[in-house]
């Protein structure tokens, strides 16, 4: 057993944070936020990072990171409250690693490796989580290609991607119904509402109408979409569980050093017992979900059993998403009227968390999913 | 025991329920419905129409506009109003100030501030909090000082609700800083906003709202007739005003039509090819809160009619009624922003968009905003500091 980070993942981890308190301080990422949405510079550090390609392997120019290489960045890209892409990014990428062709690896993972390319990984319609049995999207097989049309609502990064991941049903065949395409953002037919979301992201409803694509455009086998679909959507849960972990350890440490200097009473508020467990219990909260993070990203890549992967990735989003709701409410009441404020960094922090507890499935959701592969039920 | 209202009882309120029904403008009603923001005009249009029919301060004495009712006729109306979805009644003027004038204000006092009060003609503000003091209110420190007629005022107030709209503040400020015990040194005064030395700079919320403020007073010259009861009387003036908190504290009759609007709107969300509401974990939630809201009806009842027999003001209870209205009005708004599930997280449209979804898109800044509701007024751990200190013993 041992749950640190390898020498290489302490480096990595260390890197990202002295990049995201020196250069991505609050005062950036607002400015970030309120203009694009994103920042060609930052993307290009990202890129220079390795962190772009780090869960590619070395033939496509990445460096072979599992979920658990990723972790660290997540926690700091939590804390930091990152808005550019990255998730998305990373996470729509898998698909074409893990069940593209060579000529789509080839085409798609050096770029995106190289900060060239920006994906936006396709939401779907449906309540609470990428259900794929709700999908919208239709492709129909013309001649030597697809044919897309449907409407992909919430997709985040989609304002600032070049290329799409789009699942869409092509036969009537339940679960073995589902393929997935490679459109590019800017093909005609493509259409975009853009809009801010109430974390500071960027997302849109994208429409797609008619939307020709080549037969090379299809990743894996037609019909065969759903398995990775639900792999790498563990995967991206995986990793927003350790976004969600360093935005809950930023909220806590803030609010920890807002109750030790607050004073009222002729006291730091801190001295009130009533504040003391509260405190505690919000500590409690964000060690219990690290654990989870941890267990989600050392075991969602290893995991071969994908009953037990879905069961695992289950527990570690409840567990999350608890907590996001708990420690994110509990910020904002310790700092008082401060913290309802546009600007104190932690209604943002509480902002996002209270989005990341409904991202990819909401602990409802998620609870139903884990319940439902109970061994023992 | 018996649990319902009387036959008079229920005469009045469908009385009031049906003068509602045809007096609140649909406009104004949908725009409360739909959660969007209300201009200062909005507010003291309805102002003005409950001012017309005579409603807009039944607290008040009898020969100042009140209507007269008892705490259940008040309770009634005032409930009414929230399940309808009328805008709400700024209490600044009506349910803070004017109660102080009534009790410690000169003839004078009440002649020129009530009257435009009661008609909407004049929109005020509280100036309490300070950003060293918000709890701990009585460590304020905006000063007072005495120069013939009047009195300087520097020093600054923080979240000064709807203070942008406000012509007047009542403030509390230091006028003595050398008094040995704190709450002695401070008196309440009446400031005209537009005196030289004031300046309102906007805070804004995280839901992007502006409705509070921050207040600057740069040697403010506040003539003493503006000065309530004694000086070094403040804190008295303002715990009188806690005393005299209104019984509707818990707001039920808002609650009540937010959870009718909750179940509505997610019976017609879909799950998985079902309503929202026929999934038995969203629906246990709706239920749970349903039932606190149930038990909050009945014990503000409870309490409305342990203070008509008694005739004693309700003390603790009132912090009571605040913290569990407060808890189930967060629970409404996330339900509600759960129940449209990913489509809370749109805010704003990059670019012009007829179908964006508005209403959807106004859940989770209400959830955001609605966070406040736990901190202010005396934050919930504050109020819950009361109960154990007063009714307790602790
Ligand atoms: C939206 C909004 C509107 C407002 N409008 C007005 C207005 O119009 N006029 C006005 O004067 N004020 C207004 N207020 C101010 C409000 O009354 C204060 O925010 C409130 O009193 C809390 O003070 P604070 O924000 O300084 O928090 P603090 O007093 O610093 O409290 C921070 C945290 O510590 C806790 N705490 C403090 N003391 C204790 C204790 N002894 N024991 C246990 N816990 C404690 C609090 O409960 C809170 O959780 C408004 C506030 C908000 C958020």
């Amino acid at each position: 057993m041992n749950f640190d980070y390898n020498e290489e993942q302490q480096l990595l981890a260390d890197s990202i944070k002295r990049f995201i308190d020196k250069d991505y301080d609050f005062e950036t990422r607002k400015y970030v936020a309120s203009a694009e949405g994103y920042s060609a510079e930052v993307w290009g550090t990202l890129a220079e990072m390795g962190l772009l390609g780090l869960p590619f392997s070395p033939d496509y120019e990445g460096f072979g990171g599992g979920a658990v290489d990723l972790m660290s960045v997540m926690e700091c890209m939590g804390a930091g409250l990152v808005v550019e892409p990255y998730l998305p990014t990373v996470t729509a990428a898998q698909f074409v690693a893990r069940a593209g062709s060579e000529a789509q690896k080839k085409a798609i993972l050096p770029a995106v490796a190289s900060g060239e390319l920006k994906d936006g990984l396709r939401a779907d319609r449906s309540r609470g989580a990428l259900r794929p049995r709700a999908r919208r999207g239709r492709g129909e097989e013309s001649g030597a290609g697809w044919t897309l049309d449907g409407v992909k609502q919430v997709v985040i990064g989609a304002p600032q991607a070049d290329q799409l991941v789009v699942s869409a049903r092509t036969s009537n065949d339940g679960d073995r119904g589902i393929s997935l395409f490679l459109v590019d953002a800017r093909a005609a037919g493509v259409s975009m509402k853009a809009y801010r979301t109430i974390d500071e992201l960027r997302a849109a409803d994208v429409g797609f109408k008619g939307v020709q694509l080549g037969a090379d455009a299809l990743i894996g086998k037609p019909g065969e979409g759903l398995a990775h679909i639900e792999a790498v959507v563990d995967f991206a849960t995986a990793l927003l569980c350790a976004e969600a972990v360093g935005a809950i350890k930023y909220a806590n440490d803030a609010t920890l050093e807002y109750i030790k200097t607050r004073k009222q009473f002729g006291v730091p508020i801190g001295a009130f017992q009533a504040l003391q467990h509260r405190m505690v219990d919000m500590v409690i909260s964000w060690e219990q979900a690290r654990s989870m993070a941890c267990m989600a990203c050392a075991r969602v890549d290893s995991e071969k059993d994908a009953g037990e992967r879905k069961r695992l990735i289950s527990a570690a989003k409840i567990r999350i998403a608890d907590a996001c709701r708990h420690v994110s409410q509990e910020a904002i009441q310790l700092h008082g009227g401060m913290g309802m404020t546009e600007e104190m960094k932690v209604s943002h922090t509480f902002r996002r968390l209270t989005m990341i507890a409904q991202q990819f499935g909401d602990a409802d959701h998620h609870l139903e999913r884990f319940a439902a592969l109970d061994k023992v039920a | 025991m018996d649990l319902s209202y009387s036959g008079e009882e229920l005469a009045f309120r469908d009385e009031v329920r049906g003068w509602l029904a045809a007096n609140l403008p649909a406009d104004l009603r949908d725009k409360v419905g739909d959660h969007e923001h209300l201009s200062k005009e909005d507010l003291l249009r309805w102002h003005r129409i409950l001012a017309k029919q005579g409603w807009v301060a039944p607290a008040w004495p009898k020969e100042w506009g009140g209507t007269g009712w008892n705490v259940v006729q008040r309770y009634i109306f005032e409930e009414e109003c929230g399940y309808a979805g009328t805008p709400p009644l700024v209490p600044f003027g009506l349910a803070m100030c004017a109660p102080v004038l009534h009790k410690f204000g000169t003839e004078a006092q009440k002649k020129r501030h009530l009257p435009p009060i009661y008609n909407g003609d004049l929109f005020w503000c509280q100036g309490y909090s300070e950003p060293g003091s918000g709890s701990d209110l009585a460590s304020l420190k905006t000063k007072a000082v005495r120069d013939g007629d009047h009195y300087v005022v520097n020093g600054q107030k923080i979240w000064t609700t709807l203070g942008h709209y406000a012509d007047w503040i009542f403030c509390l400020v230091r006028t003595d800083s050398t008094a040995a015990i704190r709450q002695e040194g401070i008196s309440f005064l009446l400031i005209d906003m537009k005196t030289p030395g004031i300046t309102v700079r906007p805070l804004i919320l995280m839901d992007g709202g502006h409705e509070v403020n921050e207040v600057f007073f740069e040697n403010v010259r506040v003539p003493v007739e503006n000065l309530v009861h004694e000086e070094g009387k403040g804190w008295t003036v303002a715990k009188y005003l806690l005393g005299h908190e209104r019984m509707n504290t818990g707001r039920v009759g808002i609650s009540k039509r937010e959870l009718t609007k909750l179940k509505a709107f997610a019976a017609r969300q879909n799950k998985d090819g079902k309503s929202l509401m026929d999934d038995p974990r969203f629906r246990d939630k709706v239920s749970r809160v349903e039932v606190e809201l149930m038990a909050l009806e009945i014990t503000n009842l409870r309490f409305l009619d342990q203070m008509r027999r008694t005739g004693q003001p309700p003390g603790a209870d009132v912090s009571m009624l605040k913290i569990k209205g407060t808890e189930i009005q967060q629970s409404l708004t996330e339900l509600m922003m759960y129940a449209v599930g990913p489509q809370a997280q749109p805010f704003k449209p990059l670019q012009a968009d007829d179908g964006f979804d508005a209403f959807a898109a106004s859940l989770a800044p209400r959830y955001c905003n609605t966070r406040k509701t736990t901190i202010y007024a005396g934050s919930n751990e504050i109020q819950r500091n009361i109960i154990s200190k007063m009714s307790l013993g602790l």
